[in-house]
């Protein structure tokens, strides 16, 4: 195959994964979708390997490694449950940032590929090789951290360490110095001491910064991540002057900002204060603003059993569901109930916030797995209007979406914060193990409200209560 | 020792109402207290001296026997200068007081060394202090018996009805002021069947309005009538002329006026004239609820119910006492109440604990000396007004078509002057090689930009999974070190290398077949 051939390949292949983003603007298109990118990634795969810049004794290696990596990767996409999607997608990034990481060095230590380069060229290349490395190492550890953060191996408070801006101001100076001792060495031995350091300083950075974030943030840093992990890739794109990598790198990159930037708004929160973290505390007194701010009102409990009596009644209702529904694996329960309900000509939606979940749309996927249909679920904006109209909202492990202070109190830690407006339906049941605060670490106001009603207990044990004293 | 609460009998004229009832009783005494209760004290209210008996309370004969061994006394109507004379030397004293209008009182009951908590005096805008809040029980009473005054010298249905007789049309009533009084008749008046419109000079109560059933009629003129504490203010000449004009108006359409206007410490406000009162229909109704404090109609006779160009004008100022058990039991309740935070610790015993805003409030004399008015409570800066709430969540742009965030035109600028400087640089110092590339990533972040705005929120994590997914094309990197064609005279640390790219690809290659499997497996699962 030749060069021209192999490049013609790549703009093919471009031009698919582009179509493969476009494809998921709706589910109807998104299965092809993903076929245009698995297509488009075929072809660039094949273009290299049979291309001009893979000799045939590099094809043994190249299948083993595949083979490993194939086998591997397959057996984890099937086996994972839906609730673990953010762990994987977590674990995922943090294997192209190490991929990124290595590519790196091993272009540092070939010879052949700075050969021709003169002056300000190789100063250029020298800094696509540090950044990329730089950016790959953040990723892989942050991944690392943000994926035991979300599979419970590591708490969810944040670490928050004294002078945490600070530390992170020196890495940064630490690292900008050591760019500059790199690109001043004379051989490769000396600069792969300054390259080393700073793999390791950014190695401490990710795990740094992810350790501050609190778990509500956690949608913001998988994007985040997910982002970065792009840019890695367009890094390495710049590394090797391959215009692929760099196309790809870059719409992955601008996907996980925008992302971010989506999951930062839906919780009114600028990105920059959910990066330096600190946020989510969870620990220490929930913030109580003078006497009129304390949530007033009792709060008054309810059975499964006459829960599915206002259901039973109710014209329409409305299910919120949260990251509890995802913990105790209710979304099938929730399902049947659903099911239930709309044989007997009950009007059930569901009402999704944006950061409902560890990960942007992680409610949906749930939804969607328990066969939930799509056209029932609705965002919070199309949503939001409705709850007066409402008989029964239903909130199912969700607490600070639906905290009515993020309207009503200013001086709440999430005040602006655009939230379902629960309570506004006739009746809204709050389903919650206790009486605990969220993430935020703020209480929450509708639990005392009079036409709250709660439903202690596991999620999915009080559904299937309630399934059980609907059909009977 | 356990204190004694005591009880009188109300003297003043017309009082039917007691200060506690049976019920109460019991739960004053598990708090620890002995309570007496004056003979005869709860006939009115139909609390009889047995009930008393058997809910555990004394009954002691004569005012002065009750006064005298009561370490306590809980009052309805503002005391007497000879039940004054009664209270104990350093004796404790809880009621309606009302110590703006009273001076002398006061100055007696200082003189008497006494401990006083004026109900009338409760920091309202406590969420803690609501349920120990008299005027609100109280007024909620007088509301829903100001509408069955109505109702009584009203000659029709409040409902409209179509029998056999014929069609009969549904009363139409205007309620003036939407506070606890207002709320409580308009939900009364609603439930009767009629139709209601309420009016007030503070806009955020008409969501309250509109819940209980009634419609809010607008005063065509913009000013803020909210005057702190839940209570109306005195509004300028501009607003009273518009708001003269709705009401006659009002007056003319409507069968049933009630009014409960009133601002704190001044005369009720002026709100129907006699003319609007001549241009209502014969047999229409007034009740005008502040009629104690002058009146809102100007034809009303405080205490009486008159007719006058054929409209019955109800000024009843004892609306509470028509209904006295239920005033009595929500009195007695509220007292009750505000013993518990007297008494935290259960043994009938109290403490005056000034640190306290809401009890800091209620005490207008402490052994003796005067502490009224109270020092404003600490609350936190005013509560938001509906408008800044909504300036704050303003939808965010989210999601559809292609639209970014409204930034602000300076923003804009600045971060179009960076990204030029930076262009700047770019140009002036970088290869023409180098930006070759530059350019197609640029490009390619745009591109990206616009096809993700496009993406439906329900599937951002299929987004993410295959973002990821073709994000393994950095396998590519690797695969391009394996094994590069020979190159001549380089010392090319070979083993090394490749290593590190079958490290590469290995990996690279899990999230590439796990990422596009796991999107498939999640995108198969999206069916309507």
């Amino acid at each position: 195959m030749s060069a021209s051939l192999a490049t013609v390949s790549y703009i093919g292949a471009t031009i698919l994964f582009i179509l493969s983003l476009g494809g998921l603007s709706n589910p109807e298109s998104s299965r092809r979708g993903n076929l245009y990118g698995i297509i488009g990634m075929t072809i660039a795969v094949l273009a290299t390997v049979f291309g001009p810049r893979v000799s045939m004794a590099g094809i043994p290696w190249i299948m083993g490694a595949m083979a490993v990596g194939a086998s591997v990767g397959l057996i984890a996409a099937r086996k994972v449950l839906m609730t673990q999607m953010p762990e994987l997608v977590a674990l995922m990034h943090s294997l192209v940032g190490l991929a990124a990481a290595l590519v790196g060095f091993a272009n540092y230590i070939d010879p052949v590929a700075s050969s021709q380069l003169i002056g300000s060229e190789k100063s250029i290349h020298e800094m696509e090789i540090y950044v990329g490395i730089l950016i790959g190492a953040v990723t892989f550890s942050g991944s690392i951290i943000a994926f035991g953060k979300l599979s419970g191996k590591i708490g969810g408070k944040p670490l928050l360490l004294p002078g945490r801006h600070l530390l992170n101001l020196l890495g940064l100076l630490v690292v900008i110095f050591f760019g500059w001792q790199f690109m001043g060495a004379e051989n490769v031995n000396s600069g792969m001491v300054a390259l080393t350091v700073m793999t390791v300083i950014a190695l401490l950075f990710g795990i740094h910064m992810v350790m501050a974030i609190g778990g509500a943030d956690m949608p913001v840093v998988i994007s985040m991540l997910n982002s970065y992990s792009g840019w890695a890739a367009a890094a390495t794109g710049f590394m090797l002057s391959n215009d692929l990598l760099i196309v790809t790198g870059a719409l992955v990159g601008s996907s996980g900002a925008i992302l971010s930037y989506i999951m930062c708004s839906a919780m009114n929160r600028n990105f920059f204060s959910v990066i330096a973290g600190g946020f989510g505390t969870g620990g220490g007194s929930p913030a109580k603003a003078g006497g009129e701010a304390q949530p007033a009102g009792e709060v008054v409990p309810i059975s499964a059993v006459d829960t599915a009596e206002l259901l039973r009644e109710a014209k329409s209702v409305i299910i919120v569901p949260g990251y509890g529904m995802a913990v105790a694996q209710a979304q099938h329960t929730v399902y049947e109930i659903t099911k239930h309900l709309r044989e007997k000509g009950v009007n059930v939606r569901f009402g999704i916030h944006p950061v409902a979940g560890r990960m942007p749309g992680h409610m949906n996927v749930l939804l969607a797995e328990a066969k939930v249909p799509y056209d029932i679920v609705m965002e919070m904006d199309e949503i939001n209007a409705d709850f007066p109209d409402t008989d029964v909202s239903m909130v199912i492990g969700a607490n600070d979406i639906v905290n009515p202070a993020a309207q009503d109190d200013p001086t709440s830690p999430i005040a602006g914060m655009p939230v379902l407006e629960v309570w506004k339906a006739k009746t809204s049941i709050v389903m919650k193990r206790s009486m605990a605060s969220g993430y935020a670490g703020v209480d929450n106001p509708l639990f005392y409200k009079d036409n709250n009603r709660m439903l202690f207990g596991d999620a999915k044990k009080m559904l299937d209560e309630v399934l059980v004293a609907l059909k009977s | 020792m356990p204190l004694m609460i005591g009880v009188p009998r109300e003297t003043a004229v017309g009082e039917k109402r007691v200060a506690t009832v049976p019920e109460v009783v019991e739960k004053l005494i598990k708090l620890g207290f002995t309570v007496a209760v004056e003979s005869g004290a709860g006939d009115a209210a139909n609390c009889s001296d047995e009930s008393y008996r058997a809910a555990g309370a004394q009954i002691i004969e004569g005012a002065a026997q009750l006064w005298a061994s009561s370490d306590i006394v809980f009052k309805v109507s503002v005391p007497t200068t000879e039940e004054v004379n009664l209270l104990r030397e350093g004796g404790h004293l809880i009621g309606f007081i009302w110590p703006a209008q009273n001076p002398e009182l006061m100055a007696q009951l200082a003189a008497k060394k006494a401990t006083v908590l004026a109900i009338d005096c409760l920091p309202r805008m406590l969420s803690r202090a609501q349920k120990m809040d008299a005027l609100t029980s109280q007024a909620g009473v007088a509301g829903y018996r100001a509408v069955i005054e109505a109702a009584n010298a009203f000659g029709r249905f409040f409902n409209g009805q179509i029998t056999a007789a014929g069609k009969v049309p549904p009363a139409k009533v205007f309620i003036a002021g939407a506070g606890v009084a207002g709320l409580a008749a308009i939900g009364t008046a609603a439930g009767l069947g009629a139709i209601v419109r309420a009016n007030d000079t503070r806009a955020e109560v008409a969501d309250q309005v509109k819940s209980l059933g009634g419609e809010f009629v607008k005063v065509e003129y913009e000013e803020e009538g909210g005057g702190g504490g839940g209570y109306a203010k005195v509004m300028s000449e501009g607003f009273q002329q518009a708001q003269r004009e709705m009401y006659a108006k009002q007056a003319k359409e409507v069968d049933i006026i009630i009014t409960t206007a009133l601002i704190p410490g001044k005369p009720a406000p002026r709100l129907i004239t006699a003319e609007m009162v001549q241009s209502m229909k014969p047999g229409s109704v007034i009740v005008d609820m502040a009629a104690e404090r002058g009146g809102n109609c100007e034809l009303t006779e405080p205490g009486q119910a008159v007719v006058k160009h054929g409209v019955t004008i109800v000024g009843y100022t004892d609306l509470n006492s028509r209904l006295a058990k239920q005033s009595s039991t929500l009195y007695g309740t509220n007292l009750f109440r505000l013993t518990e935070e007297l008494c935290k610790t259960k043994d009938g015993n109290i403490n005056v604990n000034m640190e306290d805003d809401a009890i800091r409030g209620l005490t207008i004399i402490k052994d003796g000396t005067v502490t009224w008015p109270a020092p404003a409570p600490k609350l936190p800066p005013a509560p938001a007004k509906p408008a800044e709430t909504k300036a704050i969540v303003a939808p965010k742009g989210h999601g559809h078509g292609g639209g970014g965030a409204p930034a602000s035109a300076g923003k804009t600028a600045i971060i179009f002057g960076v990204a030029a400087v930076l262009f700047l640089l770019i140009g002036v110092f970088a290869p023409a090689a180098f930006l070759g590339h530059f350019t197609v990533f640029v490009l390619a972040c745009f591109v990206g930009y616009m096809v993700v705005w496009n993406v439906t929120p329900a599937l951002h994590t299929p987004l993410m999974s295959v973002t990821n997914a073709i994000s393994s094309i950095i396998a590519i990197g690797a695969l391009v070190q394996i094994a590069p064609p020979l190159t001549e005279g380089f010392d090319r640390p070979d083993g090394w290398i490749r290593w590190l790219a079958v490290a590469g690809i290995a990996l690279t290659t899990v999230n590439m077949f796990g990422g596009f499997a796991v999107t498939q497996r999640m995108l198969a699962m999206f069916r309507k």
